[in-house]
C-alpha cells in the first residue's frame, strides 16, 4: 500500500514545529501503524535525515506508551484500539494521513510526536497511598467484595493512562482518566479508607496542572482504547461532592470548594 | 487554601454550580411556556393578561424573579469562565479537524448559549424594561399590556423569524442540558441514564416547539 503522510516535526520544546509531507510505498496492509512509521524512519535514516520520534513500548496495546493523533482521532479510526494495534488495512490505499502529537497545555511536545505526559503521573501521586498491612500473603477472599463492584473496579483499572481522553476532549480535560483512577480504588474496600481525601487531592492537582474542565461531550469515551465509561466521571463527581459536603470531618484542610 | 494552594472554585464545583443553575432555568422555562400557551387561547388575551398580571404582582413571584436573575447570572458567568479556561488548556490546536464522535450538539453549548443570550437581551428590551418603565412602550400600548405588545411584535415578520431561529437554537442547547446536568451531578445509572437522555430530548422539543407555536399562530394563521 501507498500513503502520503503529513507528520508534525518539531526539533525540541522551543522549536515552532510544522507539518512535513512524506511518501511511503510498499506498506503491507498487515503492518501496524508503528511498523509503517518504522519503515518510513528506515528510509529517512538511509537518506541521512532525522527519523521521526514517537513514543512506543510494548506494542501489544497494554502499556499506554503509544499515542498519535491520526486524521483527527487519537489512536486513529478504529474503536477500542491503541495506535500500535492499528493496522494499515484500516486505511484506504493512497490515503493522506495526518499524524500529530497529543495537544494539551499540560502535555508539552518534547520532540516530533512525543509529548511529556508526566502530568498524569503527578495526578496519581497526589492521590497518595492506600492502607494495607504488609507481611505475609493474606488468604484469598478475606476481604469480601461484591461481584458488581469488583467488575466495575476492574473495568476502571483497565485504563492504561495513555492520555487519549485528553487528546480527544475539546477542552483537553483528563476527567475520564482521573475518574477511572478514582473509581477503581473507590469501588474496593481497600480503597475506601483514604477515598475522601484522595478524590479531593487528585481533583485539586488536576485543576492546578491547567487541564480544561469536562463539558460532557463524551469524545473521551468514544476514543478510549480501553473503552472506559463516562460512568466513572459521574462516580468521581459523586465522590467529590460527598467528600466536600458530607464527610465525617474535613479531610484536606482549609477552604476549597 | 487546600493542599495545592487552590483558592478558586474547583473544576467539579464550577460544573455543579452551572448544572444547578441550569436545572433551575429549565423549570423557569416550563413555567414561562405554560403562561405563554395562554396566548393561543382565543379570548382576546384575557386569560394571558390575567396570568401575566399575577406574575408581575404576586410578592412570592417577585422573590423568585430575583432568584431567576441570580440563576441566569450564575449560569452565564460560570459558562464564560469555564469556556475561557477550556480555550487556554489547549494553546496549540490540531491542524486536522477533530473527527471524534461526540454527544449531539454538546460541542456547541457556548455558541448556542450566546445566541440565546442575545435573544434574552432583546426580550428584556421588548418586555421587562418596558414593564419597569426604563424603556417607553410603543404608542397606544399601556406598559403592563403584554398581550397587545406580543401581538404587535409577532405581526412583524422579521421579529417572528428572529424568535423562531432563537428557539431552534435553544432547543439544541436544551437537548444536551438535562442529561449533561445529571452526569455532572454524579447521577449515572445503567437503567435511568438512557431514560434521562430521552427525557432531555423530549423536553427540548416541547419547550422549543411550544414557544415556536405562538409566532406561527400569529403570523401564519391570523
Amino acid at each position: 500500500m501507498k500513503f502520503t503522510l503529513k507528520i508534525w516535526r518539531q526539533k525540541n520544546a522551543d522549536d515552532k514545529g510544522r507539518l512535513v509531507s512524506y511518501m511511503v510505498d510498499d506498506i503491507s496492509p498487515d503492518s501496524s501503524f508503528l511498523e509503517m512509521l518504522d519503515q518510513l524512519n528506515q528510509q529517512l535514516i538511509s537518506r541521512g535525515e532525522e527519523p521521526v520520534a514517537f513514543d512506543h513500548d510494548c506494542r501489544e496495546g497494554i502499556c499506554g506508551a503509544c499515542g498519535l493523533y491520526i486524521n483527527g482521532r487519537p489512536h486513529g479510526p478504529l474503536k477500542g484500539t491503541t495506535t500500535c494495534q492499528l493496522h494499515m488495512r484500516a486505511f484506504r490505499n493512497g490515503e493522506m494521513i495526518y499524524i500529530e502529537p497529543w495537544r494539551s497545555g499540560a502535555f508539552p511536545v518534547v520532540r516530533d510526536l512525543i509529548v511529556d505526559r508526566s502530568a498524569l503521573d503527578t495526578i496519581i501521586q497526589a492521590g497518595g497511598y492506600i492502607s494495607v498491612n504488609s507481611g505475609g500473603v493474606p488468604d484469598a477472599n478475606t476481604i469480601p467484595v461484591p461481584k458488581p463492584n469488583a467488575d466495575s473496579a476492574f473495568d476502571a483499572a483497565a485504563c492504561i493512562g495513555c492520555g487519549a481522553c485528553v487528546a480527544a476532549c475539546p477542552n483537553a480535560s483528563p476527567m475520564l482518566f482521573v475518574g477511572a483512577k478514582i473509581s477503581h480504588l473507590a469501588l474496593l474496600p481497600q480503597g475506601r479508607i483514604e477515598a475522601t481525601r484522595r478524590v479531593q487531592q487528585m481533583v485539586a492537582e488536576m485543576d492546578a496542572l491547567g487541564f480544561g474542565f469536562c463539558s460532557n461531550t463524551y469524545a473521551c469515551q468514544a476514543e478510549c482504547p480501553k473503552e472506559i465509561s463516562i460512568a466513572n466521571i459521574a462516580r468521581m463527581n459523586r465522590e467529590f461532592l460527598a467528600a466536600k459536603l458530607a464527610a465525617e470531618k474535613e479531610q484536606t484542610g482549609g477552604f476549597t470548594i | 487554601m487546600g493542599a495545592t494552594g487552590q483558592k478558586t472554585f474547583s473544576s467539579i464545583a464550577s460544573k455543579v454550580l452551572m448544572a444547578l443553575a441550569g436545572v433551575f432555568l429549565l423549570v423557569f422555562l416550563a413555567v414561562h411556556l405554560g403562561i405563554n400557551m395562554l396566548l393561543l387561547v382565543d379570548d382576546g388575551g384575557k386569560s394571558f393578561s390575567a396570568a401575566a398580571g399575577f406574575m408581575s404582582s404576586y410578592p412570592v413571584i417577585r422573590i423568585f424573579e430575583l432568584a431567576l436573575f441570580g440563576g441566569f447570572l450564575l449560569h452565564i458567568v460560570f459558562g464564560v469562565i469555564v469556556s475561557i479556561r477550556n480555550r487556554w488548556s489547549r494553546p496549540i490546536r490540531y491542524q486536522h479537524k477533530s473527527r471524534s464522535e461526540t454527544a449531539p450538539f454538546s460541542k456547541y453549548m457556548l455558541h448556542s448559549g450566546v445566541v440565546v443570550l442575545i435573544f434574552l437581551a432583546l426580550h428584556f428590551i421588548d418586555f421587562y424594561f418596558i414593564k419597569i418603565g426604563v424603556v417607553a412602550p410603543p404608542p397606544g400600548i399601556e406598559r403592563h399590556d403584554f398581550y397587545s405588545r406580543a401581538v404587535l411584535l409577532f405581526s412583524d415578520t422579521t421579529y417572528s423569524a428572529i424568535y423562531l431561529v432563537s428557539f431552534v437554537v435553544l432547543g439544541f442547547h436544551l437537548n444536551h442540558a438535562l442529561q449533561a446536568a445529571t452526569q455532572t451531578l454524579g447521577l449515572n445509572h445503567p437503567r435511568y441514564t438512557p431514560l434521562i437522555n430521552a427525557a432531555s430530548t423530549l423536553y427540548a422539543i416541547i419547550i422549543a416547539g411550544g414557544f415556536m407555536a405562538i409566532p406561527l399562530r400569529f403570523t401564519l394563521f391570523n
